[in-house]
């Protein structure tokens, strides 16, 4: 176990940079997820501490030493793939007990650490069979078994669960995340997918476009993201043009054609700077719909996406298109229908005009 | 239904004129006659003795075998090194080196025959087995190469990557990893080249120092004086070899695959 730290660390691949200046630390022991769309630089920082690609410019370090020159296979990491990447000509036991060859451990203790590594991803007893003979979802175990057995100081895990489907994937999820808290060793997870970051993680690193946008726990980034990316990168959010009235030492107030004057509290507006137009986020599932008259925007519903205990709706607020998204009480509001939106100042973040550009 | 008897009479006439001369030394070598031709005598297995007894021929086939056990070595083994530079690395001239060395399939035979002579000429060095191997190697190089990239760039990169990362250097993947999933190409590529060199007689007519005879160079010979049976009987092994030892290959291979699922 050991603390992973990123020093402006900088790729570029010929003209194309996939890594600018990242500047990481993660925690001994935690939990932390890159998250971002394909190309955003995430497998590229996964695979740069793995030594899998050299930094063009800055420091990694792992537990305080600067491993930039160590070769991959001197640096005891564990490697999870999202082809799962077990050797096909060997058997599970072989598989597992590959990465204790290169270490000293007496032929006993390796038999053991096989049977012990397998019994901690739940699939004792599998030693003498080969991969193929496995479903993905047990592939996948036996690929996490096969870099935890050789106490790795740090975790790295490409897109583990992307190649399996939707049930096994949050089994998988939740599994993966106990054993972690079991035997505690730094991880690094890198997906595109939100739920898995939300779910999974002590910290969320959410890149674009080489860049990170943003390093926060979940419901930080999920709730005071700091730019447009963020917010609309997780879950479905509206970002409105506001103007900023006035500011006092727990509110920034916003005014926006569609709701009028909303104070949002400081905490959610870290990112806003001084000028007076900002951008006015509020997530779909904290709009919400009522029968007119009950004050708030006056909506007329275009579409209903009805999803059996959720209904999400895409409205228009004279012209600007908003979502909103809805627990089902009854019956829900249908198209065409006129509705009051009601949002809560709180849940609300107040955002700088344009990112992305700085 | 016209047209289809039609087509199958054809398709049968095809095959009987591709095939038959094969069928007529086959039969013919184990024909008791005196002359290498119909009508056939008696079932015999005299001129297999005679092969046997026929130390020329004994010293052809030996000539060929060790030929083509030598070539299959080089040509894998420098086979292999190429696939792995050209599909695993990127350099410049890679395209430039991938024709190079494919190249020699694309050239007649005779030209490459004649302009490695005249190469050899120019070194003032005589012509020996030596040379006649470096000649077969590169012959048979360009099939080994295609065979064994096709199969590398089905590899996955992640194994030899999760191999590094579990501590093996890349000596140990490559042995531990990329060279078993490697091993039918391997072992394809290894039949490729055996064959093309037993085979082989253009080229070998060049190369070949003053006195050293191949099989197929030695039955060129032979047919020069007469057609003997004994040729039909060295025909006869020749398929044998030719056939049978990627049939046997094939075999293996599906047995040992069986055993490891």
């Amino acid at each position: 176990m050991a603390r992973v730290e990123l020093k402006s660390v900088r790729k570029s691949f010929g003209a194309v940079v996939a890594v600018q200046g990242a500047d990481v630390v993660f925690e001994e022991g935690s939990f932390t997820t890159l998250l971002g769309p394909s190309g955003c630089g995430k497998t590229t920082i996964l695979r740069m501490i793995s030594g899998l690609e050299t930094p063009t410019d800055g420091d990694i370090l792992i537990g305080g030493k600067r491993i930039n020159d160590v070769p991959i296979h001197k640096r005891n990491l564990g490697l999870v793939f999202q082809n799962y990447a077990l050797f096909p000509h060997r058997t599970i036991g072989e598989n597992i007990a590959f990465g204790l060859k290169y270490r000293d451990v007496a032929k006993a203790d390796m038999a053991r650490k096989v049977t012990e590594a397998l019994d901690i991803v739940r699939l004792p007893g599998v030693e003498d069979r080969y991969p193929s003979q496995l479903s993905g979802g047990q592939q996948q175990r036996i690929a996490l078994a096969r870099a935890i057995v050789i106490e790795p100081d740090v975790l790295l895990l490409d897109e583990p669960l992307s190649a399996l489907d939707a049930n096994l994937r949050e089994e998988m999820r939740v599994e993966l995340k106990a054993i972690q808290d079991r035997i505690g060793v730094t991880s690094i997870f890198v997906t595109h997918d939100q739920s898995e970051a939300l779910a999974m993680s002590d910290r969320i690193i959410v890149m674009s476009a080489g860049r990170i946008e943003q390093i926060g726990a979940p419901d930080e980034v999920y709730n005071r993201p700091v730019s447009e990316f963020v917010a609309n990168f997780l879950g479905a959010s509206n970002l409105l043009d506001a103007q900023v009235i006035s500011r006092d030492r727990e509110h920034v107030v916003l005014e926006t054609a569609e709701f009028g004057r909303t104070p949002v509290p400081l905490s959610h507006a870290a990112s806003l700077g001084d000028g007076p137009a900002a951008k006015l986020m509020i997530r779909a599932e904290k709009l919400t719909l009522a029968p007119v008259g009950q004050g708030g925007a006056t909506a007329k519903v275009e579409n209903v996406d009805y999803q059996g205990q959720l209904a999400r709706y895409f409205l228009r607020v004279g012209d600007t298109p908003m979502q909103a998204m809805n627990m089902i009480d009854g019956k829900p509001f249908a198209t065409g229908e006129t509705v009051s939106l009601l949002l809560n100042p709180d849940a609300c973040a107040a955002l700088p005009p344009k990112t992305g550009a700085s | 239904m016209r047209v289809w008897s039609l087509l199958k009479f054809y398709t049968v006439l095809v095959y009987a004129f591709t095939f038959a001369p094969i069928a007529v030394v086959l039969l013919l070598a184990f024909n008791s006659s005196q002359f290498g031709g119909f009508p056939i005598e008696g079932f015999s297995l005299r001129w297999f003795r005679e092969l046997a007894e026929n130390e020329a021929i004994i010293r052809a086939l030996r000539t060929s075998v060790i030929l083509g056990l030598l070539t299959a070595l080089i040509a894998t083994t420098l086979g292999i090194l190429a696939s792995l530079a050209l599909v695993r690395y990127r350099f410049p001239g890679k395209n430039w080196i991938t024709t190079f060395l494919i190249s020699p399939v694309l050239v007649p035979e005779t030209v490459l025959a004649v302009g490695l002579l005249i190469f050899l000429r120019w070194l003032h060095m005589p012509r020996s087995f030596a040379l006649l191997l470096i000649g077969h190697s590169i012959i048979a190089l360009p099939f080994v190469v295609l065979v064994v990239q096709a199969r590398l760039i089905g590899i996955r990169r992640d194994y030899e990557e999760a191999a590094m990362s579990l501590g093996a250097n890349p000596m140990q993947t490559f042995f531990q990893i990329t060279l078993p999933l490697l091993m039918p190409a391997v072992f394809a590529g290894a039949l490729f080249a055996f064959t093309i060199s037993f085979d082989n007689i253009t080229a070998t007519i060049f190369w070949r120092p003053s006195g050293m005879e191949t099989v197929p160079t030695q039955i060129f010979g032979m047919l020069r004086n007469s057609v003997s049976p004994e040729i039909n009987a060295l025909g006869f092994v020749m398929i044998c070899i030719t056939v049978g030892v990627p049939l046997l290959a094939g075999a293996l291979a599906r047995y040992f695959a069986r055993k490891k699922i």
